[in-house]
């Protein structure tokens, strides 16, 4: 199962500080055990939303506003793409994450669309 | 650069819903075009927050709160990563896809400044080399 | 939904999922989350301690059944990995002072020193925080062993995938379409063979090292195969082996990394994944890969593919996995069926030929000549492979030829190829194409 992890944003990485959202050695750690346990499939920290831009849609207009954005709760940070067997990996992998942030801060677990794989037979030209 | 594309969840998305078979055919066309421009690089729907979770930190604790959640501003629904030259050119292209909700709605760009080799992903060197194997291989293509 | 949206699929995924249910069966639930994490590293560490993998995997599932039992009352300890491999050890070293008495008793002098040596080792390995590469190097241990060829293929992929995969042997079981007890047999008799055959647990060195990857490599990729040709059963353990497979990839290049075949695998496995939601259509047809919704691709499984493929070439020339990878990659580069670079595939197929010679890499060779420079050109190489035993059943064959014969304009040729074919194959859906073709090479032909 496929799974977002997605760091939230906090006033900290907002302001863009080093040492915040990813930099710390607890969590180069901690990455380099998703990297061995094979689970991460991708992962990065994001520039602050001073850098980012939004694109509003109303029916056919398209309207652009430049960061920051204020309300930080509506902020992601980071994030990393796992594939775990269950949900419950995913949550106890979470776990084991080290403070993402200085202050208190709160990672989000969000579970993949994927197209069921159905039942087929193997003929592909090349057979690769 | 490597930039991703926020969709941002509506009531709709929480909900679950499923769009018109016309939004589904402009979307698919849409993510054809980006696929041929050498843009994407990962896209994907996340499921409704109901079957999502939160993790909260707080000094040593860790404690688990389980979805939906009510604030539908904090969350989001789905999301591309792209390659392209510049900020610009990913605003260009965003403001040519189809209103992925029946409502109004909001698609957030922001960079990925800060990547780990995740085993498998490109490295600058790796994708140098890359590019020079492809680029013999136009040579020598008949 | 805008899952359906981001990708263009009309589809949604209905799995079952979420928390919730009773207390006990909830912690249930994350005791075997935890244990799918930490289980492969528990068994590593006790095999070596006990220089036995299957009492190593049956003690460490006494772990689990006291934590199954305790935990649910007591509550799930902070650290629980922490927890279990300290319980596991503690046992382990029970087991080895009773195995140490046991041998006083019988006065086996030179076994004693041994035992006695392991225990003095066990003991200070108790004291010292176990460093992050010895436990890598025992992983790497266990791996080797379940993949030892002394034991078959099946047995070797059930114990792999207990071990390693932290799979239950139910899991097992259904991804294989097999019952229980079958799988259940089929390990208890693979970690006897390795008790008789004393095997050791130990790295294989100098020779053997090629051959044993090769046989480690050899299982990964049977696994992937049948998660992803899947032909019946709708069951999600099915699907869910070529993520398995995958994910031991992935840790087999992070043990291995100077390995080309590791990474020349993973490609191969990543690149080919990525295609996984296009192959079938809205009917659940099948879609042949030159016809496929290339925006259906998965773009991060092609980017890690093409990465690992990139390490593979660094690391010297190219071995199967990495030609047959690198044909992949071929056709994932390639934005449009009619972008993709067949003299590229052409001479990869005969690298690949010279290195494991095979009437089916030959045929597939002759299909990336034909549209390389021309079906004549490839109809060469299928005539001679005509008297070819091994491909005497083998419906692609005539249908290949048929197919060259068809755009050389050779109708009648063509048509009773194609009828040859549609003969030889057992699926009703590629037989009713087969018979389309051969119809269409009869309207073709001037009347009269």
């Amino acid at each position: 199962m496929k799974f977002m992890v997605i760091v939230k944003a906090t006033p900290e990485s907002e302001a863009g500080t080093p040492g915040s959202a990813g930099a710390s050695a607890a969590m180069k750690k901690f990455n380099r055990e998703l990297i061995a346990a094979g689970i991460v499939k991708e992962g990065g920290g994001l520039a602050p939303s001073s850098k980012g831009m939004r694109v509003h849609f109303a029916g056919e207009s398209r309207s652009v506003t430049d960061g920051p954005f204020t309300e930080t709760k509506e902020l992601i940070a980071g994030f990393w793409i796992w594939e775990c067997k269950s949900r419950e990996e995913a949550l106890e992998w979470a776990k084991k994450c080290p403070n993402p942030m200085d202050g208190p801060s709160d990672i989000e677990i969000r579970e993949f669309h994927r197209v069921p794989y159905l039942p087929e037979y193997k003929s592909e030209y090349i057979a690769t | 650069m490597k930039f991703m594309v926020i969709v941002k969840a509506s009531p709709e998305s929480e909900a679950g819903k499923m769009p018109s078979t016309e939004l589904l055919a402009a979307m698919g066309k849409y993510n054809e075009e980006l696929v041929k421009a050498g843009i994407m690089q990962d896209g994907a729907g996340l499921h409704p927050s109901s079957r999502g979770a939160r993790v909260r930190f707080a000094g040593k604790n860790r404690s688990v709160i389980d979805g939906p959640f009510a604030e539908t501003k904090e969350l989001i629904a789905g999301y591309w990563i792209w390659e392209c030259k510049s900020l610009a050119e990913a605003i260009d292209w965003l403001k040519k896809c189809p209103n992925p909700m029946e409502s109004d709605s909001e698609i957030e760009i922001r960079q990925i400044f800060t990547s780990e080799d995740f085993g498998e992903a490109l490295t600058p060197e790796l994708r140098e080399q890359e590019d020079r194997t492809r680029a013999m291989a136009e040579k020598n293509k008949k | 939904m805008i899952a359906s949206l981001m990708m263009g699929r009309g589809r949604r995924n209905e799995e079952g999922g979420g928390g919730g249910g009773t207390s006990v069966a909830a912690t249930h639930r994350a005791i075997e989350a935890v244990w799918r994490i930490e289980s492969a590293k528990i068994i590593a560490v006790l095999a070596r301690m006990l220089r036995d993998v299957g009492s190593a995997e049956e003690l460490a599932q006494d772990v689990l059944v006291t934590a199954m039992e305790q935990w649910p009352q007591k509550g799930v300890p902070d650290n629980p990995a922490a927890w279990l491999t300290a319980a596991a050890k503690n046992r382990a070293l029970d087991q080895l002072r009773h195995r140490s008495l046991l041998i006083t008793k019988h006065q086996e002098l030179g076994v004693e020193m041994e035992v006695r040596q392991e225990l003095a080792d066990a003991a200070q390995a108790e004291k010292l925080e176990r460093i992050d590469e010895d436990i890598d190097d025992d992983l790497l241990r266990l791996i080797f062993t379940a993949c030892h060829p002394v034991l078959s293929s099946e047995a070797r992929v059930a114990l792999t995938l207990k071990l390693l995969g932290g799979l239950t042997t139910d899991e097992i079981a259904r991804a294989f379409l097999m019952s229980e007890p079958t799988v259940a047999q089929r390990i208890v008799r693979a970690k006897r063979t390795l008790t008789e055959a004393r095997v050791p647990f130990e790295l294989p060195k100098g020779e053997d090292r090629a051959a044993r990857l090769a046989s480690v490599l050899e299982v990964l990729y049977l696994i992937f195969n049948e998660g992803y040709a899947a032909t019946a059963g709708v069951d999600w353990m099915r699907p869910a082996l070529c993520e398995e497979a995958q994910r031991l990839g992935r840790i087999l290049a992070g043990l291995m990394p100077n390995e080309p075949e590791v990474h020349g695998l993973l490609a191969l496995m990543e690149i080919q994944a990525s295609r996984a939601a296009a192959r079938l259509g809205p009917k659940g047809e099948p879609i042949l890969l030159l016809e496929q919704n290339r925006a259906r691709w998965d773009h991060l499984l092609i980017n890690r593919g093409l990465a690992a493929l990139a390490r593979a070439e660094s690391l010297g020339a190219l071995g199967p996995y990495a030609l047959q990878a690198s044909i992949a990659a071929c056709h994932a580069r390639a934005a449009q069926a009619d972008a993709t670079d067949w003299p590229r595939i052409a001479a990869l197929y005969d690298a690949l030929a010279q290195l494991t010679p095979s009437p089916v890499i030959e045929l597939n060779r002759a299909v990336a000549v034909a549209m390389a420079y021309g079906p004549a050109a490839g109809l060469e190489i299928v005539d001679a492979l005509l008297e070819e035993p091994a491909l005497k059943n083998y419906h692609l064959l005539p249908s290949v030829r048929g197919d060259f014969l068809f755009k050389l304009g050779r109708m009648t040729e063509a048509g009773a190829e194609f009828e040859r074919a549609a003969g030889l194959t057992r699926n009703a859906r590629e037989r009713s194409l087969l018979l389309e073709r051969a119809l269409d090479c009869t309207r073709a032909l001037p009347p009269g």
